[in-house]
């Protein structure tokens, strides 16, 4: 790392936070939209590069090996779709008043802080690096909750910051009881915290020492996850805040907080004397998935819905990595990106439905078909995508990690079957009054942008159909190495 | 001479786990935000001693960040904050004093018992202090649980950051990254905060979480 070379992974740092320190200083906020958008392209393209060159030498602060390419893969170009999307929605908010030019610039910066969080901890070798990033993502998104600052806003904003915290803080010490146990093995020092230098070690380590840490790292990474019972933040978070920033929050932070839980998950599997880390994450896997199963009944604001929903697929994709094997593993993989793209698309339809009917209450809107066939048909497509029903991805997913069940643990199987079907009986209940139906309420047009929402539902229906064949292999050779 | 040296660092770090006590029955603000500037102080020292037992300079830095921005510019701060908001009436705490004390001893003796079984490989200094600052962390957790003022609630979690210090340098030789950043992320933490205080301010006229909970978004 030379001081004149600039390497693909300092570029994928350096934009966002250059973006960010920019973003802070511009008053139009057409201006800053485009740039906030194009910011983001150039991350991506930096990020899809690294297909083409290949991962940099590893190094004592980064490291892209081919798990994490798939997350800043999918990072990025989620990242880059919800600014499109984003510079559409906040128009409409800045007309109708809900938000100031002010908090836009804000906004803004904070929004690709957010990136540059996220990235940060995808490609840190250092687990305490790791930690810091994350860190920053809580607080920058903390901050874009309480955007709108009305009472409800505010509440949400308040309950992530304190449970987020306190999340946050159970990681880090299970992040230095993990130093401590690194220590007398590695040495004092650096290398200690590098997560190659690690995985080389850790079946040396002190297997009760680590067991204790990796329960707090578990639960402390497991409350940014949304895994119940520690997830009484996420509702709230993604019902107050900007759309833009739920579909952030619900599309990548809970996948880059699974992200930390996965690698040090790895670094339990290869010391021979720790406990198992999988049945702790198929329990917690499994109670978030009924328990949101559950709630998504008596939702009647429409984005706390897709939370619960989301907190149910990060139960299912938690319980899919805790099975481990080959076939769950891939499952866990391809769900995660799946639920990525389509919870996202989601949300840029609720986005624009919300501004057009003026309301998130579900009982104040019916027959969106009839009266938004763009955002209507959108709406129904994602629902119907993320129930899990064929051909859409998340049928292939689901299907995988039932059969893959079926196959290990048969007994495991009739719970995660009962709460994929409970879920998928509340979510057609819902879509079936929102989409149909004679409309009500407001049916003015609304300006939209169906783009970004339409391009992650065609490729969730692609993948739903065909895989191509270096994907699969590209995604075995991880789930191999995830153990 | 190293019997000298663990004894003073056993004697500050167990002072840590008083001071958390102490901050578990203040129920009025400024006393609790005194008792707090106290335990940033105590945690001072022991992060100071560490240094030296260790013959770590850089953990000196540590030290002064505590001594600085925790023992003097936060409680100062929130001073202020709490005089204009003319919130310096007495806290409420959910649960009452004797239950709460109770539940404190039950997880310091969890914090024993889990920790020093686990670390008997370590050396013993860490080994000790990483028993304590479990503990500090605990009790931070459940004074955040048992108050319901929000500013009580933030010093709860500074406390909890405290531990986490504690058991930073207590670890031989952790890289500095890391304690900076805990110390860092206080202040930005309090930065948010003060925001968060502030619109709170604007909107409720009151600091009190359960204000807050009578505008959950999802009423019947």
């Amino acid at each position: 790392m030379s001081g004149l070379s600039f390497d693909q992974v300092q570029a994928i740092l350096f934009i966002p936070l250059a973006a960010a320190a920019l973003l802070g200083f511009i008053v139009n906020y057409r201006l800053g939209a485009r740039i906030n958008v194009l910011a983001c392209l150039l991350t991506l393209l930096v990020a899809l590069s690294l297909f083409v060159t290949g991962a940099p030498p590893v190094g004592a602060y980064f490291l892209i090996d081919e798990l994490n390419i798939v997350f800043i893969a999918l990072n990025t170009f989620v990242g880059f779709t919800t600014a499109v999307f984003s510079a559409s929605y906040i128009g409409h908010e800045l007309a109708i008043g809900r938000l100031t030019p002010t908090y836009l610039r804000f906004y803004h910066a904070m929004y690709q802080l957010l990136l540059f969080a996220m990235n940060l901890a995808l490609v840190a070798n250092n687990v305490g690096l790791m930690w810091v990033a994350i860190e920053i993502a809580t607080l920058t998104t903390v901050i874009m909750v309480g955007l709108y600052r009305s009472h409800e806003a505010l509440e949400a904003a308040w309950k992530y910051f304190i449970l987020g915290s306190v999340g946050i803080a159970l990681a880090l010490f299970g992040t230095i009881l993990f130093y401590m146990a690194a220590q007398p093995v590695v040495g004092e020092g650096l290398d200690a915290m590098t997560w190659t230098v690690l995985i080389a070690r850790v079946a040396e380590f002190d297997g009760a020492l680590i067991n204790v840490a990796f329960i707090f790292l578990l639960l402390g990474y497991g409350t940014k996850v949304g895994l119940a019972p520690v997830h009484a933040w996420l509702p709230d978070a993604h019902a107050e805040g900007p759309t833009p920033s739920s579909a952030v929050l619900s599309g990548l932070l809970l996948n880059v907080a699974l992200y930390a839980v996965l690698r040090f998950k790895m670094l339990m599997a290869a010391n021979p004397e720790a406990i198992a880390p999988g049945p702790l994450m198929i329990t917690m896997g499994l109670v978030s998935l009924i328990f949101a199963a559950f709630m998504l009944y008596r939702r009647r604001d429409i984005k706390r819905m897709f939370a619960y929903s989301s907190i149910e697929h990060m139960g299912i994709i938690t319980f899919a990595f805790g099975m481990g094997g080959p076939v769950a593993n891939f499952a866990g993989l391809l769900h995660m990106v799946m639920h990525s793209l389509t919870k996202s698309a989601i949300f840029f339809a609720v986005g624009h439905i919300a501004q057009a009917k003026g309301t998130q209450k579900i009982a104040d809107i019916r027959g969106l078909t009839e009266s938004h066939p763009w955002l209507g048909w959108g709406l129904v497509i994602g629902v119907v995508a993320i129930s899990g029903l064929p051909p859409l991805g998340i049928f292939m997913s689901e299907f995988l990690v039932v059969t893959s069940t079926f196959a290990q643990e048969p007994l495991l199987a009739i719970p995660l079957v009962i709460g994929l079907l409970v879920a998928f009986g509340a979510l057609m209940l819902r879509l079936n009054s929102l989409a149909f139906g004679a409309p009500r309420g407001n049916s003015a047009p609304v300006k939209a942008s169906y783009v970004p929402m339409y391009a992650h539902l065609s490729l969730v229906l692609i993948a739903g159909v065909y895989l191509p064949a270096p994907l699969v292999s590209w995604f075995q050779h991880i789930a191999a190495l995830l153990g | 001479m190293d019997g000298l040296i663990f004894d003073i660092a056993h004697l500050l770090a167990g002072g840590l786990v008083l001071v958390s006590f102490m901050m578990l029955y203040q129920d009025r603000l400024y006393a609790l935000l005194n008792v707090y500037a106290l335990h940033a102080l105590v945690l001072a020292l022991s992060v100071a001693w560490q240094a030296f037992a260790q013959d770590a300079p850089h953990l000196y830095v540590t030290a002064l960040i505590a001594l600085v921005f925790k023992a003097i510019i936060i409680p100062v701060a929130l001073h202020r904050m709490i005089a204009r908001l003319g919130i310096h009436r007495e806290i409420e705490t959910v649960v009452g004093i004797g239950p709460t004390m109770l539940a404190g001893m039950g997880l310091v003796a969890l914090s024993m018992v889990v920790m020093l079984r686990v670390t008997a490989a370590a050396d013993p200094m860490a080994r000790e202090d990483l028993a304590f600052a479990l503990a500090v962390v605990l009790l931070g957790l459940l004074m955040m649980v048992t108050r319901r003022n929000a500013v009580s609630q933030v010093v709860g979690f500074m406390s909890l950051e405290n531990g986490l210090v504690l058991a930073a340098t207590g670890a031989r030789g952790m890289p500095l990254v890391v304690e900076i950043s805990v110390a860092f992320s206080i202040l930005i933490a309090l930065i948010v905060i003060g925001i968060m205080l502030f619109r709170i301010r604007e909107r409720f006229d009151t600091v009190d979480v359960h204000a807050l909970d009578r505008f959950r978004g999802e009423r019947r």
